[in-house]
């Protein structure tokens, strides 16, 4: 049994506690905005954060996170009608194409902003590793250094305890 | 209607709009179900649906695959139904199909997307449904009026009668607007002048949805009773299932089932990819867990002996001997003889994956008399004729909904997926999600063909270019096609009218097919994507050896704009003027001519694909075997851009999907087993590849819109080789760069 908090809900999951986290929130938790696309912690679209930090749930076991804090792409937005600085970011430049990818790609951005709140492009180079096979790429680094303008990151409501 | 049809119904207060268009197109048109009084949404057919509250859905009906249907295509129907595109919202609408005398009907218009279509298939069509149906509502207007239609006008959503002083909201309208016969007649379309949504910049229309995580692709299904199932394939090309253990795999919590998969005899056409064994089990990772623990043994494959390095050998040798001459033009031979300076090189594409971000999935319930798919297809017609194939049920006993697709590229123009998802639940009797995992996915492909090309050109006294030959040796993806004899496979790997056809006058076209066992098919600007690497890295050789400038033998070549023929996909004309204007204007704009530092080098490249034309212009630096792309300026010239906005995002998309590509990625055979397995293996270029200059620009040309989808991909790969041999004096003429680089 393993039991962690979700987007601020606790959470218990009774199944094989070595099942990737990406797992349990995707089928156990019907929560399908954290993406499965290569399940060995290459492409990130599973980043989640853990206690506010990015990982990759697809490589992380749910027993890793027992008793801690998960934000998923679901609880990044500090309201229901207010969105995240970066997600803001992402609607002004209009990032995504196919979409599958960007889930993960504003969940790694909103963690390395937080270290680099004033990002250089070799900053974004050097730790922005998420694939996106459409290759919005382009605008993705015009909407990170937007985001970064728009500044002050707000507590995600998955954030809160 | 029938009880079927209600079935198959979104809404049972929808009808559609009955008629014909002037562009063959056919609007199926279903007696309307509820009466006129009825309170709530009103609804005008099935394209479109108008709020009370002047809110309007408007139907989209094609796949969305990150190409922008979703957003470009409603913006037509928005455009001459003349509503405000903020107050539009879109909802995908299922497959549409209805049974006639002699086959099968489209219900919603033609649905499918590939090959870059998706606008020149739809530009008349969709904008005579928004005319047709403000046309309704203005004859509506009329008649509660008891004006003349000609008295009457519409601006943003409301029919403005001047002479009664009078405006009615098309809300109000609907309900008679629905009543009135349909005009025989198309409707007149708006003047490119007076476009208020078209040709300006349209954000992505579900774009809110993507970035809160609400947006919802195949593998995102989830439906009562729903059970999980993965795949073990055969590892090794076209084998078969000998035996299989499934105890251990049986005895792990929450595994319900372990059956064989039976996959098509070697030769025959890809139903599915593979043979294997299939686990169904309460969750995804359950399942593969049980997949994990099966023991399977594999029959003796004809593909075992398969491997890259006989291909290319075979390739080699096959060259060596006359292939099929698929096109002959004046004299090549005595041209070739004649010739001043012979230069000949070879140049080898290699097989690449397609690899979407979402790997491949389906669901699939298949029921005694009726079946529901649930897929990410780019063809769900394809995807209701392969669950046909397996559950024996009449097409129109078949739900196909389309959800949206986390990448295409040209891998869900099969329906393999569907095909093995239709197969389980139709086994089991469950609702059953395939999920294939990436593995599977790079493993089990229908890959870019992969190929060599042997180029050849005789020039005369003058450095004119007046014999030229393209020999090829290639896996082509006609392979396995049902109906395909061996004389016709060269026909996806060579496209006759493609430069320097009309061009170059002596010129042949020469084709040898490589039979081995790897599944190959449609991947983005199929044979474009080869075929522009080679011939415009070719140009850039046929300059440097005869002392002439690459962009100034091209423009030569490209000559004066004019028509000229061409048969192949994206015709029915070429105008080679349009590769000369793109070439000139992202030559100019990375400075090319101007005297760059050692180790930097500026490369050029331009093509026409299906309909449209691109050029870049990229600039490199080369320094200790290390390769840095320092900027890229690429252009499009689509006609008329319908959404700029949706133009750039695929002329960018397109130019790092080609760089990529060319970058980092092959699949290699051994053994009769693909090497690669994932990402590790199979890189995809990251954000650091790619520098923060990077200018994307359309140049538009007319009134009339071609596909972007594929366009702007093929010319990135000989831009980035022709600069790095700028560079660095390294001539690249194998792919993948980092053979050869560090990238």
């Amino acid at each position: 049994m393993t039991t962690f908090r979700i987007n601020a809900k606790s959470v218990t999951f009774d199944g094989d506690d070595s099942t990737p986290l990406l797992w349990v929130i995707r089928d156990q938790l019907n929560m399908t905005g954290t993406k499965y696309g290569c399940g060995i912690g290459q492409c990130g679209a599973c980043t989640v954060h853990v206690n506010g930090m990015a990982q990759r749930s697809c490589i992380t076991p749910v027993a890793a996170v027992a008793d801690q804090a998960i934000t998923t792409i679901e609880g990044l937005a500090p309201t229901d009608d207010e969105l995240h600085p970066v997600q803001q970011a992402w609607l002004e430049l209009d990032v995504p194409q196919c979409g599958y990818c960007q889930a993960g790609q504003i969940m790694a951005t909103v963690d390395f902003l937080k270290r680099f709140p004033k990002p250089s492009d070799a900053d974004i180079d050097n730790n922005l590793t998420n694939i996106c096979r459409c290759g919005t790429y382009a605008r993705l680094r015009k909407a990170v250094h937007r985001a970064a303008e728009l500044g002050a990151l707000p507590v995600a409501k998955g954030d809160r305890e | 209607m029938s009880a079927e049809m209600q079935k198959l119904d979104i809404n049972r207060r929808e009808f559609l709009i009955a008629g014909v268009s002037v562009a063959g197109g056919f609007l199926l048109g279903l007696p309307r179900v509820s009466s006129a009084g009825e309170a709530g949404s009103n609804t005008i057919g099935f394209f479109v649906q108008i709020e009370p509250d002047g809110k309007v859905i408007i139907g989209s009906n094609q796949p969305e695959i990150g190409q922008g249907q979703r957003t470009t295509l409603p913006m037509l129907v928005a455009e001459e139904l003349d509503v405000d595109w903020s107050a539009v919202s879109v909802r995908q609408m299922p497959l549409g199909i209805v049974k006639t005398d002699d086959g099968y009907a489209w219900k919603y218009g033609g649905q499918g997307v590939g090959g870059s279509t998706g606008l020149t298939d739809n530009w008349d069509y969709m904008r005579e449904v928004g005319a047709t149906a403000r046309g309704q509502l203005v004859k509506a207007a009329a008649d509660r009026l008891q004006v003349s239609v000609a008295e009457c006008n519409t601006k943003a959503g409301v029919v403005i009668c001047q002479s009664r002083g009078a405006k009615i909201p098309y809300s109000d309208l609907v309900a008679d607007a629905a009543a009135l016969p349909l005009p025989t007649e198309s409707p007149p379309l708006k003047q490119l002048k007076d476009h208020r949504i078209v040709g300006k910049q349209q954000k992505t229309i579900d774009a809110r949805d993507i970035v809160t995580g609400k947006a919802r692709y195949g593998i995102d299904t989830v439906q009562p009773n729903m059970r999980y199932a993965v795949i073990a394939r055969a590892p090794v090309l076209n084998a078969s299932v000998k035996r299989f253990d499934d105890g251990a795999a049986r005895k792990i919590k929450g595994v319900l089932d372990v059956f064989e998969i039976k996959g098509p005899a070697m030769g025959e056409p890809y139903d599915i990819l593979a043979s294997g064994v299939a686990v169904v089990a309460t969750s995804t990772w359950i399942a593969m867990k049980g997949r994990d623990a099966l023991a399977i043994e594999w029959n003796d494959s004809p593909s075992a002996t398969d491997n890259s390095e006989a291909f290319w050998q075979e390739n080699t040798e096959l060259l060596k001997g006359d292939g099929q001459v698929v096109l002959d033009d004046g004299d090549f031979a005595k041209a070739m003889s004649d010739a001043k300076t012979v230069i000949k090189r070879s140049y080898r594409v290699p097989f690449v994956s397609h690899a979407p971000l979402e790997p491949q999935n389906c669901y699939a319930f298949v029921q005694q008399d009726r079946c529901h798919i649930i897929a990410p297809t780019q063809m769900p017609s394809g995807a209701s004729r392969a669950a046909a194939a397996v559950t024996g049920l009449p097409r129109e006993n078949i739900r196909v909904e389309m959800t949206r697709v986390g990448g295409g590229f040209g891998r869900r123009l099969t329906n393999d997926y569907v095909a093995e998802a239709a197969i389980i639940s139709k086994h089991t009797g469950w609702p059953i999600k395939l999920q294939w995992s990436r593995e599977d996915d790079v493993k089990n492909d229908f890959y870019r063909p992969a190929g060599l090309h042997e180029m050849q050109a005789g020039l005369d006294d003058d450095g004119n270019v007046t014999a030229w030959t393209q020999r090829l040796a290639s896996a082509s993806k006609y392979y396995r096609r049902p109906n395909m004899p061996d004389k016709d496979l060269h026909g996806a790997e060579l496209y006759p009218d493609d430069f320097p056809r009309r061009i170059v006058e002596n010129l042949r076209l020469e084709y040898f097919h490589n039979k081995i066992g790897v599944p190959r098919g449609s991947w983005r600007a199929p044979a474009h994507t080869a075929n522009a690497w080679v011939i415009q890295s070719f140009i850039d050789e046929i300059a440097h050896e005869t002392g002439q400038d690459p962009l100034q033998l091209r423009l030569d070549l490209y000559g004066e704009a004019r028509e000229l023929e061409y048969t192949n996909h994206g015709g029915p004309t070429f105008n080679p003027g349009r590769l000369s204007r793109l070439a000139t204007f992202v030559a100019e704009r990375i400075g090319y001519g101007k005297k760059l530092p050692k180790g930097r080098g500026i490369g050029i490249a331009s093509h026409f694909t299906f309909g449209g034309y691109a050029a870049h212009a990229i600039e490199v630096r080369v320094a200790d075997g290390r390769l840095v792309i320092e900027r890229i300026v690429a252009a499009i010239d689509c006609g008329l851009a319908v959404n700029p906005n949706a133009v750039e995002a695929q002329l960018q998309g397109g130019t790092i999907d080609g760089l990529s590509t060319a970058l980092g990625q092959q699949i290699t055979v051994k053994d009769g087993r693909i090497e690669q397995s994932n990402f590790h293996d199979y890189p995809l270029a990251k954000i650091a590849a790619f520098p923060a200059l990077f200018e994307a620009h359309i140049l538009p040309y007319n009134d009339t819109p071609t596909g972007v989808g594929e366009i702007g991909l093929p010319t990135a790969a000989p831009a980035l080789t022709n600069a790095i041999f700028n560079a660095s004096g390294l001539r690249i003429r194998s792919l993948p760069v980092s053979d050869y680089l560090k990238t």
